[in-house]
């Protein structure tokens, strides 16, 4: 079975990772913006998976199960936060938030 | 298998770029599964079938389906996609896409430099749940909380 690089799998993470950043940064829809951080924080556990498999370790796969946590959890909230969000402006687009004083 | 890595590796850049370019946002879920189904075969290849198999049941699963329910909650319509077509215009895009791409610059030539291989075996769930069950069982536990925490947050948030 013949080797892969090391940087091309990291290579890989931070194309992802800059894709959702692209993702957050441009789109006005806020259930993209919510999805272009899964792909982020997807993009951060690819990179904690090619280091494990760098070096032959669990350890990488354990912190990837920690940042699948962190992400249902982010996910629900942010979930719960959007669907208050419609229900209070008729509207996904994140710029009307822009009229909270805060 | 190093075939493998490079075509999931196509699938995955290719069906994220589809999602952030998407204007239906159930078309854009979809992709989005493709492109977590295609890491998932990415964690296969480099050894981590524990980490893959929660990858396709977790992610691409639970939260996907969750992201499902809300959309359906939510019911844009032909009124959101022609508004997210009106809003993908080109002048928004130019700088994200200029910045973003000086970091990745900076970040393969960085990456660049270094020469290694990846190390072939397989690290399998045995390895995984010991660890995860002795020195790290804090961590599981405060993970816990933090799942709880979301619960609880989400269940008050979602509330009339």
């Amino acid at each position: 079975m013949e080797t892969i690089p090391t940087e091309h799998g990291l290579i890989l993470a931070g194309i992802l990772f800059v894709l959702g950043f692209i993702g957050v940064l441009t789109r006005r829809n806020i259930v993209f913006v919510l999805m272009s951080l899964e792909i982020m924080l997807n993009a951060s556990g690819l990179a904690f998976i090619v280091a494990a498999a760098r070096w032959g370790h669990a350890e990488g796969q354990i912190m990837f199960l920690m940042i699948l946590t962190l992400a249902a959890a982010e996910v629900a909230v942010g979930l719960g936060l959007i669907i208050q969000m419609y229900r209070k402006f008729q509207t996904v687009d994140i710029s009307v938030l822009s009229e909270m004083n805060g | 298998m190093s075939l493998l890595f490079y075509l999931a590796a196509f699938v995955a850049v290719i069906s994220t770029v589809a999602v952030i370019l998407q204007t239906n946002v159930v078309h854009a879920l979809i992709y989005l599964i493709l492109s977590l189904l295609s890491v998932a075969v990415i964690f296969y290849v480099l050894g981590s079938p524990f980490a893959a198999v929660l990858e396709a049941i977790v992610y691409a699963g639970a939260i996907m389906v969750l992201f499902l329910f809300v959309i359906m909650m939510l019911n844009l319509g032909q009124h959101t996609r022609d508004q997210e077509k009106k809003w993908l215009s080109l002048k928004g895009w130019i700088l994200p896409c200029l910045l973003a791409g000086v970091l990745l610059f900076q970040l393969v030539s960085v990456l660049s430099s270094y020469d290694q291989n990846m190390a072939p075996e397989t690290v399998g769930v045995l390895e995984v749940s010991a660890l995860l069950f002795g020195p790290y069982v804090l961590a599981v536990e405060l993970a816990s909380i933090l799942l709880l925490a979301g619960l609880i947050s989400a269940y008050h948030l979602a509330k009339k």
